[in-house]
């Protein structure tokens, strides 16, 4: 064989090599973090951890209840606030997409998705906690749902474009006006992306930290109260573990596990999701 | 002319500046079935759009002039009011993909939010089914979704949604253009079949569709009707010689 095309065919074969090394480059610092995190958090977390609030220093024991709830709710008040407004943003944007408040729309949804986390936590202080007099999950709700918006917005948007006109025109042919033809045709068969993005925006704010710090600011106690500091996973980590203490050490690695289990299994619901009720076009 | 159910007056369309539509006179009999042949680009589309105003929701598109359904003003009523009274089948079949087969047939009513009796929908369903002879093939499988059946099915469930609905009047745009030989003849059967209760205009590029299936021929060319007569007559002795050389193919 000719030697040049010899050594095209060596450099075409060590081209796949190299994307295949890379593309294991990839998932290598997930399962670092993974494998990291699960046998540093694994021996913390038992039925105990789960449901009793942290122990004062000195004493053992002690769990993370207080932060899985006061997590919990933080998320579903933010998530309340930010997905109807996200997704009929979205839906607007989808319908109207040259008019010129859906440029300047589409402008801010994008500048807002890279604000910094702790600009928005930030202003939140200064909007809710600072008129309000105090700190409270509410505001760190606000703050989360903020950062949540985009997201939304961008990936309702998304999917509805995709979606064919002649589904539209076959809404209208039927005599269906414009709220109907969005909410029982358009939203529906565009569902899957939709919950898709709820689903990933919630698994992206789960873990902020900076928009709580001067919001929801935490609390060493079980509270349900959202106008009152509470308690949350990301929080409680960035506390115990800057801490000088070692049993404290412990709590935030457990902590991170559950945080970490949370996420995954929210965004492998989000495919599995996906997949399921994707209506075949 | 005896019975027209559609008329319209120096109607005109246009998409922006563009005029798709010129100054069309034409006036549709009851019971018949009315081919709309004529080059791309020519207009043909855009008229029967206008009929239900489906056109006017194209952004930048907006028509001039009188259409009448019955003597009565189409472009005075409520589109929605239009658009139960005029069906429409597209080019492409467009069932509903999250409905199921039985739910696409009455989607016009369900998705309207028109509450039925259960008997009723069945009576519907199995009366539309039947009509555009799509029954036998489905009825055991009336819960699986529209968009499991072939291209041709799914057109037939089209005209079978729109049929559901009783209008006066049914929209064809080139419904035939996507499907195979054999689905196109059972489509084009229909015509037949549905004209005893119906009137319908077919917009069609395929001139031995519009002489197998139709009653009366309109051709229009650059946005005008050209001519528009009995098929037999136009087909076999045009009066205008832009029609004379569509027909014999020196341009399509």
């Amino acid at each position: 064989m000719d030697a040049s095309v010899k050594f095209r065919i060596a450099k075409s074969k060590s081209m796949q090599g190299l994307t295949i090394v890379l593309a294991f480059a990839c998932v290598l610092p997930l399962i670092a973090i993974l494998g990291f995190i699960i046998k540093a958090g694994i021996t913390k977390i038992n039925w105990h951890f789960l449901i009793h609030i942290p122990k004062p220093v000195g004493e053992t024991g002690g769990g993370i209840a207080n932060a899985l709830v006061g997590s919990l709710i933080i998320i579903v008040v933010a998530a309340v606030i930010a997905i109807p407004i996200g997704i009929m943003s979205g839906i607007y944007l989808a319908e109207n997409k040259k008019s010129t408040l859906a440029y300047w729309a589409r402008l801010s949804v994008d500048i807002l998705q890279g604000v910094p986390s702790i600009v928005i936590g930030i202003v939140a202080y200064f909007w809710m906690v600072k008129p309000l007099g105090g700190f409270s999950a509410l505001s760190g709700s606000v703050a989360l749902a903020i950062m949540m918006l985009p997201i939304v917005v961008r990936s309702t948007e998304e999917t509805l474009k995709l979606l064919p006109d002649s589904l539209k025109e076959a809404a209208y042919a039927l005599g269906m006006p414009f709220h109907r033809v969005i909410l029982k045709v358009i939203v529906p068969c565009g569902i899957s992306g939709i919950l898709s993005g709820v689903m990933l925006s919630i698994a992206r704010i789960a873990g902020e930290t900076a928009p709580l710090l001067f919001t929801a600011f935490g609390n060493p106690y079980l509270s349900t109260n959202i106008t009152k500091p509470m308690q949350s996973l990301p929080l409680l980590i960035f506390n115990y573990a800057t801490s000088p203490y070692n049993d404290w050490h412990d709590l935030a690695w457990g902590a991170s596990l559950i945080l970490l289990i949370f996420v995954l299994v929210l965004n492998i619901s989000t495919k599995l999701i996906t997949n399921k009720w994707k209506v075949q076009l | 002319m005896e019975s027209a159910i559609i008329k319209s007056k120096n109607f005109s369309a246009w998409f922006g500046t563009n005029q798709a539509v010129k100054n069309v006179n034409i006036e549709i009999p009851k019971n018949k079935v009315i081919a709309v042949m004529g080059p791309s680009g020519c207009g043909k589309t855009t008229f029967l759009r206008c009929v239900n105003r489906m056109h006017e929701l194209t952004p930048g598109a907006y028509s001039k002039g009188e259409m009448t359904l019955n003597n009565e003003d189409i472009y005075g009523m409520h589109p929605i009011f239009v658009r139960l009274k005029i069906g429409m089948v597209f080019q492409r079949p467009n069932p509903f993909p999250n409905l199921s087969i039985y739910d696409n047939v009455i989607a016009g009513y369900k998705l309207n939010g028109i509450k039925l009796p259960k008997t009723e929908k069945d009576r519907i369903v199995e009366y539309s089914l039947t009509r555009v002879a799509l029954w036998n093939e489905v009825k055991d499988a009336l819960t699986k979704k529209g968009s499991f059946l072939s291209g041709g099915q799914q057109q037939r469930l089209c005209i079978a949604r729109a049929v559901a609905m009783e209008p006066e009047v049914l929209l064809f745009d080139e419904p035939t253009s996507a499907l195979d030989p054999i689905s196109t003849s059972t489509v084009e059967e229909l015509f037949h079949e549905l004209k005893t209760n119906y009137t319908l205009i077919v917009v069609t590029h395929n001139m031995q569709q519009a002489a197998r299936v139709s009653d009366r021929t309109a051709f229009f060319y650059m946005g005008e009707l050209v001519e528009y007569d009995e098929t037999k007559k136009m087909f076999t002795n045009p009066r205008d010689l832009r029609t004379q050389n569509y027909i014999t193919g020196r341009f399509s």
